[in-house]
């Protein structure tokens, strides 16, 4: 199909469900946004100006039409000591950086590295993201008074229970309507997203970020923009697999990288905080309808439209209504399935992703559970293939030669029982060893395979391998020593 | 070149939909692979558009949202795939037996998922002759537009596309629109090498001022048509190419356009409208487009 058709399509195939769901994904982001920026330290307007800045430009250049990206709760929580120490001007330079190593990510096409994160990394990813945006909203529900109890629990209510009656009015605006309405009637003396710091009061406009352009400032934001960076992608690649599986239909990883990347810079130089693609709006925004790009538009031009002009009440909202919605998003967002899934699941992949989940809310940083999931991952892989080894012998009816069979993978975590499974003090004229359903894989393994060898010849025997395979044979040939003339010299002896 | 013109092994390949087209598009089909003595195919593509479930606005997300939604999507395009399968195999069905009878040639049948154009492309190494109706089925609203297929179709194969764009009786007379182009000569040359249209009346038209060059152009095709049998009735009429061509297709009754496929760039054509897609837009009859 060709190239205009095809964005045709992207763009207005659903206009009806696209506007729709924008306007819902709209409502549903400005508690987000909000959130998120009290999460991060800085004031509200900071990811009201990211959300619709980062809806806007991904629905122009994103790779996975349908997905919604905005400021988010996990790029939030890595920028929390960045804004406490230096201030939001170097937030904002961050930001940009961060757009920067996204792109170069995306043009060196680091999105297939996402094949190396596996399901229970990703499932321990979600319920971390799940947990920590939970944890984010005790500060709002310890040492308060019982209103703020009972106006939460209240706004739950709603949320939960009104799509039972109608599901044609977004339940989370509802519930901010209502509470707002109440709070304000009765006079309540609670915290509201106004006492939380300055709202948009304009349209964003383009100002450069206030910090010395030198190498002092790179090396302040530089680790920042590095884990913004990486946990970015990996939400937002990982919320495109979602949103593909959603509606079975192929989506561009890596021209997302690079999409988040330009958003990323665009948004810096507007006053807004690094964002990403966001799970639980994505979600709604398929459920509500969503499919094309025009959704996330939508969502980003309502969004700021409203705050701007609605400004007044929006300062009015009561952070319990708030905290209601997000309490929402981090329910919404766990994977339940996975917890019943512990008992019928390999225990290796539970470790590993309960190990991705309590390394990130011990660190508060996703992309080093993420990191520790991958290793632990590869190690239970590594010990489970080193497990594919077999080794049988045979005796000759002189008793004189020996035949001993290996079959399976040898590498760096089988090496020792390859070693082990011989038998040393058995005297031998003649040892045969046949690898030839064997792969010998790394340095290790030849090790081995050269340490058997010397080891039956210093016990007097003959050694002879037979039925290397191919790519065995060129690992050999390469590195091992038991074939070369001065073998005995090189290994050392002992 | 006479290879690179024609897959003379390939089969003729007939995109049947729910169309009120499909049986035209299924005799037109049956004739052309008669002629050619070739293999007949008959495809039908599903193409699943996007799914929407009757949306829910409530912007809530509940306790496994994420799966319960995946579950619904699945079970909604499940239900729609199986109602178009077995709508399409009646559909195939119906004009494989129509062809049976009335040509005596046994199509084979397949069902692909995709997109139309993807389908077809996907078939093409296989195919000599693509067959497909001017409009499929969601026709009927605006009936001068073409179908939305047609056109993605006709840019993207490289095979000859055959289109039925009208009742047809029986093809007897066609029209070689010529211009003296390397892409036109190369529809005259493909008409004299292939049996589809052998022994047919054959009208040859150019359109524009006569001068020596044109002349010598149209002597070219006109002999070339003649050596490959034909006996072509060769005119030359100034005037606008579409209005032209469609005048005389009125007026001669011809019952087939011969023609090159889509010469302009896409940007030019967006803006001026090819002559391609005005004449697909004004002919009654068949129309077989040369890439």
């Amino acid at each position: 199909m060709d190239i205009s058709s095809r964005l045709g399509q992207q763009w207005f195939g659903n206009m009806r469900g696209d506007v729709l769901a924008g306007l819902v994904v709209a409502l549903a982001l400005i508690p987000e946004a909000i959130a998120f920026s009290i999460i991060a330290g800085v004031d509200p307007k900071v990811g009201l100006y990211a959300s619709f800045s980062i809806a806007v430009v991904i629905a122009f250049v994103g790779g996975r039409p349908g997905m919604i990206s905005a400021a988010t709760g996990a790029m939030a929580l890595v920028m929390v000591v960045l804004v406490k120490e230096h201030g939001l001007q170097y937030l904002l330079a961050a930001t940009v950086l961060t757009g920067v190593l996204q792109i170069m990510a995306g043009a060196f096409k680091l999105g297939t590295l996402m094949r190396f994160v596996s399901r229970s990394v990703i499932t321990g990813f979600v319920n971390a993201l799940a947990i920590l945006i939970l944890l984010a909203q005790l500060p709002e529900l310890t040492n308060m008074p019982w209103t703020v109890y009972a106006m939460t629990a209240a706004g739950l209510a709603i949320i939960y229970l009104l799509p039972r009656f109608t599901k044609a009015i977004p339940s989370p605006l509802v519930t901010i309507v209502v509470l707002t309405g109440v709070a304000i009637w009765l006079d309540l003396d609670i915290r509201t997203v106004g006492d939380m710091g300055e709202l948009p009061d304009s349209l964003p406009t383009f100002l450069l970020p206030q910090v010395p352009f030198n190498l002092h400032t790179l090396m302040i934001i530089l680790p920042y923009s590095a884990t913004l960076a990486v946990v970015g992608l990996l939400e937002s690649l990982l919320t495109a697999q979602i949103v593909d599986d959603l509606t079975d239909t192929p989506s561009n990883k890596n021209r997302e990288c690079v999409g988040q990347g330009v958003a990323n810079i665009a948004t810096g130089f507007i006053g807004g905080m690094a964002g990403c693609a966001m799970i639980g709006q994505s979600v709604i925004n398929v459920k509500s309808g969503g499919r094309g790009r025009l959704s996330a538009l939508v969502a980003g031009v309502v969004l700021l439209l409203l705050v701007v002009f609605a400004g007044p009440w929006v300062k009015q909202i009561p952070m319990a209504a708030l905290v209601a919605v997000m309490i929402m998003v981090s329910i919404g967002t766990f994977s339940w399935s996975s917890i019943r899934n512990l008992r019928s699941y390999p225990t290796t992949s539970s470790i590993v992703m309960i190990g991705t989940v309590l390394v990130t809310v011990f660190t508060h940083d996703l992309a080093k559970g993420v990191l520790a999931g991958v290793l632990l991952s590869a190690l239970f892989f590594a010990r489970k293939v080193g497990q594919v080894l077999h080794i049988d012998s045979t005796v000759s009816e002189d008793a004189r030669t020996r035949t001993y069979t290996v079959t399976g993978q040898v590498f760096f975590a089988s090496a020792n029982d390859f070693s082990l499974a011989f038998d040393f003090r058995e005297v031998l004229e003649r040892v045969i060893v046949d690898v030839s359903r064997a792969h010998f894989w790394d340095l290790s393994a030849v090790g081995a395979l050269d340490k058997v060898v010397l080891k039956f010849r210093r016990e007097g025997a003959e050694v002879e391998i037979v039925g290397l395979n191919h790519a065995s044979a060129t690992l050999v040939d390469r590195l091992a020593v038991h074939d070369k003339p001065d073998a005995e010299r090189l290994m050392g002896g002992h | 070149m006479t290879q690179s013109l024609i897959n003379a092994e390939g089969r003729v390949l007939a995109a049947i939909d729910s169309s009120v087209y499909a049986p035209q598009v299924a005799e037109l089909a049956g004739w052309a692979a008669a002629r050619l003595g070739a293999a007949l195919e008959f495809v039908h593509a599903i193409d699943r558009n996007a799914t929407t479930a009757s949306p829910d606005l409530s912007g809530s997300l509940s306790f496994g949202a994420q799966e319960s939604l995946l579950a619904e999507l699945a079970a909604l395009d499940e239900k729609r795939s199986k109602l178009a399968q077995a709508h399409g195999r009646t559909l195939l069905e119906q004009v494989q037996a129509r062809v049976l009878a009335r040509h005596a040639v046994n199509a084979s049948l397949t069902q692909r998922h995709g997109a139309l154009v993807d389908v077809l492309l996907d078939l093409e190494p296989q195919v000599r002759l693509f067959v497909i109706g001017a409009r499929g089925e969601h026709a009927g609203a605006a009936p001068e537009h073409l179908g939305s297929n047609l056109e993605r179709v006709v840019r993207a194969v490289h095979r000859p596309v055959l289109v039925s764009s009208g009742e047809l009786a029986r093809i007897e007379r066609f029209l070689i629109a010529y211009d003296g182009s390397a892409t036109t000569r190369k529809c005259v040359e493909m008409v004299a090498l292939s049996p589809l249209l052998r022994g047919l009346e054959c009208h040859l038209l150019m359109v524009g001022r006569e001068d020596a060059q044109r002349r010598a152009d149209l002597t070219w095709a006109q002999d070339r048509l003649i050596q490959a049998g034909f006996a072509p009735r060769a005119r030359m009429r100034e005037g606008v190419p579409d209005s032209s061509i469609a005048s005389y297709l009125r007026e001669h009754a011809i019952d087939l356009l011969v023609m090159g496929a889509y010469g302009h760039s896409r940007i030019r054509s967006m803006i001026l409208g090819s002559t391609t897609t005005q004449l697909l837009r004004s002919s009654r009859g068949a129309v077989l487009l040369l890439r």
